[in-house]
């Protein structure tokens, strides 16, 4: 047929005319080459009988009329959450019903996190560490999430994700050894203050670009997949790293690869000085969601049972059903964006002062648990007291331990030393003892 | 109107053959039509111009009879071989990257997802700093992770994931994470019509990162030795496969697993004049020949050990000095780099005014 022929000179030059002047004939073997191209999914038979559109780009109908989609963000994306600001159970159906154990275990780990903030961001003031960030007002996106975990799964973090550590049982001499770099230091004292990372807890190292984590995660979960052993990753960022290219990336490869992973998107109204009307101008972070093709949701970030709900259901469906989720907690920063930052230059005392009083984790916690006479005064009391004591025991401890040996400044750049490497140290050594006067060695370990 | 004008008359001074004029609108073709017709020293018919192919002959090493049983096989072949070996032995490994399912646009993966399944060798999002951030995440979570990236021209969206990220993961950590389990395959070098685009080798910028490992082989035995190196080395390693040689080299490869030593220099020829160190398509140059010289070639320094052929019996002490060949720019190059440090250790001798065999040190 003097059609066929044609078809096979045409083929690549136009689909529609092709469709047109062919027939079944014609239809069946592009059907055959979409076939041989297609990925994982296959593209849908053509049938060219109806005036469907037949783009493997876009599963959609035709539309006759010209119109914009208009991005909403007069009333976006709607926030879920289960208590409202004064602690009560708003629909009791959501009442995740966790135990008083629980409950005060969340209270005391929120607690205790903020008292630990308050003497290291002192402890800077006064020149002890170098450098401190502190998670106020964001306790309850830490503990809800954290607790709504298993221990197994992967934690990629950010840097203000202190309060998942010490969900996960970091000890608080652990948190000063890092801040103090001192010899103790699961990091070797490499690395600036909050810089944490635990192999046995499953939370990996803290580095400072941001929102690299981000594919790292969709990666790391991709590979716990392979495994099939009931884990999930979990992936925490704020929403100005959520601008960097590494997000978009993370977000697709993780849709695209059916990745069991959770993003959590701490959406605290700045990044450093940037507020959110100067990071993005569409609807927040879950809205960018659905352009990925990926299940969304925002929560009340201050209210721990809404962020711990949210986040189980996650989990669950992220594991079972092999793909990613996006979580974008509402909440705000209390504190400066670090020891470095003075915020009163960018925002109002009056608005801080407003999340500090009137919208805070911890506050809306503690109501729910006197409401149901789980915490009293003298709870609280001797419950600061004691928290505090601890905190304060493990910074002494940590002040007095030697810092790192200066071995450790040439290891672990390699799997093994090279003489590269060992020739700089030695260089070192001899360095040092050259001029050991100026150098204070009994400081630092052997 | 003015610049037609100056191409009519450089027409007619000079013996300029011209490449067909048409394509394009109806206006132009027939203006240029019209200046082929008036210009004295054009023929009716154009001359085309011939393109030259790339020059380059490629001299297969010696059939290696240690590893086992051999296979005819080109570069990409034997990159092939390398990671079907990997596929088959390690059941973590996954290979990843633009146009991996269907077999590569160099060929590299051809026949590996349906031998090991769409699991494991797969397309990814076309998006570098994607593609590296999620090798570098399945390697910290313990799989065996190999990246591709299509030309090494395109690396750069992922050189913060590889500098800041995959180079520096097990020191800042205090070894307690590690991405070692990942290797970066990129097609490198220059191909003879690749332009700015599909030609460049930046060993350079990574080689100066410290904390991952920089690859490129020289010819099939040595890169599937190389590569299975490098897929075995707990550091990150990037390896770059020098695209001219995938078709263009053809050896006797061993068809079962093999590893070559990533910190060594490999000595390829003696001599006492003057050493040679070149990596990748360099290192098949015959500079032997071209330049009358009586030298020792060591190919693939490892960048952070690059002194490695700068000591020993082949090194400038020994010869009269050291010679860098490298493809890429010299601006200033990974060679200068290396110069310095080689130059660096072997100052003492360079100072006196005679080396051994009566000639003078140079670098």
């Amino acid at each position: 047929m003097a059609a066929v022929s044609g078809i096979n000179k045409m083929y690549g030059v136009c689909l529609h005319a092709v469709r047109v002047t062919a027939g079944l004939r014609a239809a069946r073997l592009l059907q055959h080459r979409a076939f041989r191209v297609g990925a994982v999914h296959q593209q849908q038979p053509f049938d060219s009988s109806l005036e469907k559109p037949q783009f493997p780009g876009a599963s959609a109908e035709f539309i006759d009329n010209l119109e914009f989609i208009q991005p909403n963000v007069i009333s976006g994306i709607p926030i879920y959450r289960v208590m409202d600001r004064q602690g009560n159970i708003i629909n009791p159906s959501q009442d995740p019903q966790l135990s008083k154990e629980t409950v005060l275990n969340f209270y005391q780990k929120m607690t205790l996190l903020n008292t630990m903030d308050r003497i290291l961001y002192e402890s800077q003031r006064q020149g002890r560490i170098s450098f401190y960030m502190t998670n106020y007002g964001e306790e309850g996106t830490h503990i809800g999430s954290a607790a709504a975990l298993d221990p197994n799964d992967i934690v990629f973090g950010q840097y203000r994700e202190a309060g998942v550590l010490m969900y996960r049982g970091f000890p608080l001499d652990m948190f000063m050894a890092q801040c103090y770099a001192n010899a103790d230091d699961l990091g070797k004292g490499r690395q600036m203050p909050v810089h944490y990372g635990s192999k046995d807890l499953n939370f990996v190292t803290i580095s400072s670009p941001l929102a690299t984590q981000i594919p790292q995660a969709a990666g790391a979960a991709y590979a716990v997949k392979r495994e099939n052993m009931n884990r999930a990753v979990i992936c925490y960022f704020g929403e100005g790293a959520a601008s960097e290219g590494d997000a978009h990336a993370g977000f697709n490869f993780s849709a695209t690869l059916e990745c069991p992973l959770i993003f959590f998107c701490r959406n605290n109204g700045y990044a450093i000085s940037t507020p959110t009307n100067e990071q993005y101008r569409g609807d927040g972070i879950a809205a960018r969601g659905p352009g990925y093709g990926m299940m969304s949701i925002r929560v009340d970030g201050n209210d721990v049972f809404a962020v711990y709900n949210a986040t189980k259901e996650a989990r669950r469906r992220a594991v079972a059903e092999n793909q990613p989720f996006l979580i974008e907690a509402m909440t705000y920063r209390i504190g400066h964006h670090s020891t470095s930052d003075d915020s009163s230059a960018y925002r109002s005392v009056d608005e801080v002062n407003y999340w500090d009083k009137q919208d805070h984790p911890i506050s809306r916690l503690r109501h729910y648990m006197t409401a149901r006479s789980w915490w009293s005064e003298d709870d609280e009391r001797s419950w600061r007291k004691q928290s505090r004591k601890m905190v304060m025991e493990a910074f002494e401890k940590a002040e007095k331990r030697l810092k790192p040996s200066p071995e450790l400044l040439f290891t672990d750049v390699y799997q093994e030393m090279t003489p590269n490497l060992d020739k700089q140290r030695q260089s070192m050594w001899r360095h040092v003892q050259q001029y050991k006067e100026h150098y204070p060695l009994d400081l630092y370990d052997k | 109107m003015a610049a037609a004008a100056r191409f009519f008359t450089r027409g007619a001074h000079s013996k300029l053959s011209l490449v067909a004029v048409g394509g394009g609108g109806g206006a132009h073709c027939s203006f240029g039509a019209a200046l082929l017709n008036a210009s004295p020293t054009c023929n009716s018919r154009t001359k085309t111009q011939r393109r030259h192919a790339a020059h380059f002959t490629f001299q297969p090493d010696p059939v290696p009879t240690q590893y086992g049983p051999t296979q005819k096989m080109n570069l990409f072949q034997s990159i092939t071989s390398a990671l079907d070996n990997t596929l088959a032995a390690d059941p973590t490994a996954v290979i990843f990257g633009e146009d991996v399912a269907f077999g590569g646009v160099f060929r590299c993966t051809v026949g590996l997802r349906d031998k090991y399944g769409k699991d494991r060798v797969f397309n990814t999002p076309l998006c570098e700093q994607g593609i590296v951030g999620f090798g570098i995440g399945a390697a910290v979570a313990g799989a065996t992770a190999i990246a591709e990236i299509q030309f090494a021209d395109y690396i750069y969206p992922a050189f913060d994931q590889i500098v800041n990220e995959a180079a520096k993961y097990r020191y800042r950590s205090g070894n307690l994470f590690d991405c070692g389990n990942l290797t970066i395959r990129a097609p490198w070098g220059c191909v003879g019509h690749g332009s700015l685009y599909h030609s460049q080798s930046p060993e350079a910028f990574f080689a100066h990162c410290p904390g991952i490992k920089v690859v490129i082989p020289r010819s099939p035995v040595q890169a599937k030795g190389l590569l299975l190196s490098c897929i075995a080395d707990q550091n990150p390693c990037i390896f770059f496969e020098p695209k001219i040689l995938y078709r263009a080299a053809v050896e006797q490869v061993p068809m079962e697993s093999y590893t070559i030593p990533l910190s060594q220099a490999e000595v390829l020829e003696e001599g006492s004049d003057v050493t040679l160190v070149a990596w990748g398509t360099q290192a098949c140059a015959d500079e032997r020949k071209e330049n009358n010289l009586r030298g020792v070639k060591g190919a693939k320094p490892s960048p952070h050990d690059p002194c490695a052929e700068g000591s020993g019996k082949h090194g400038p002490r020994e010869t009269g000095g050291v010679m860098r060949g490298h493809r890429s720019t010299d601006h200033p190059a990974l060679g200068c780099g290396y110069r310095l440090q080689v130059g660096g250790e072997n100052w003492p001798f360079a100072h006196q005014p005679r080396g051994p065999n009566n000639r003078r040190l140079c670098f």
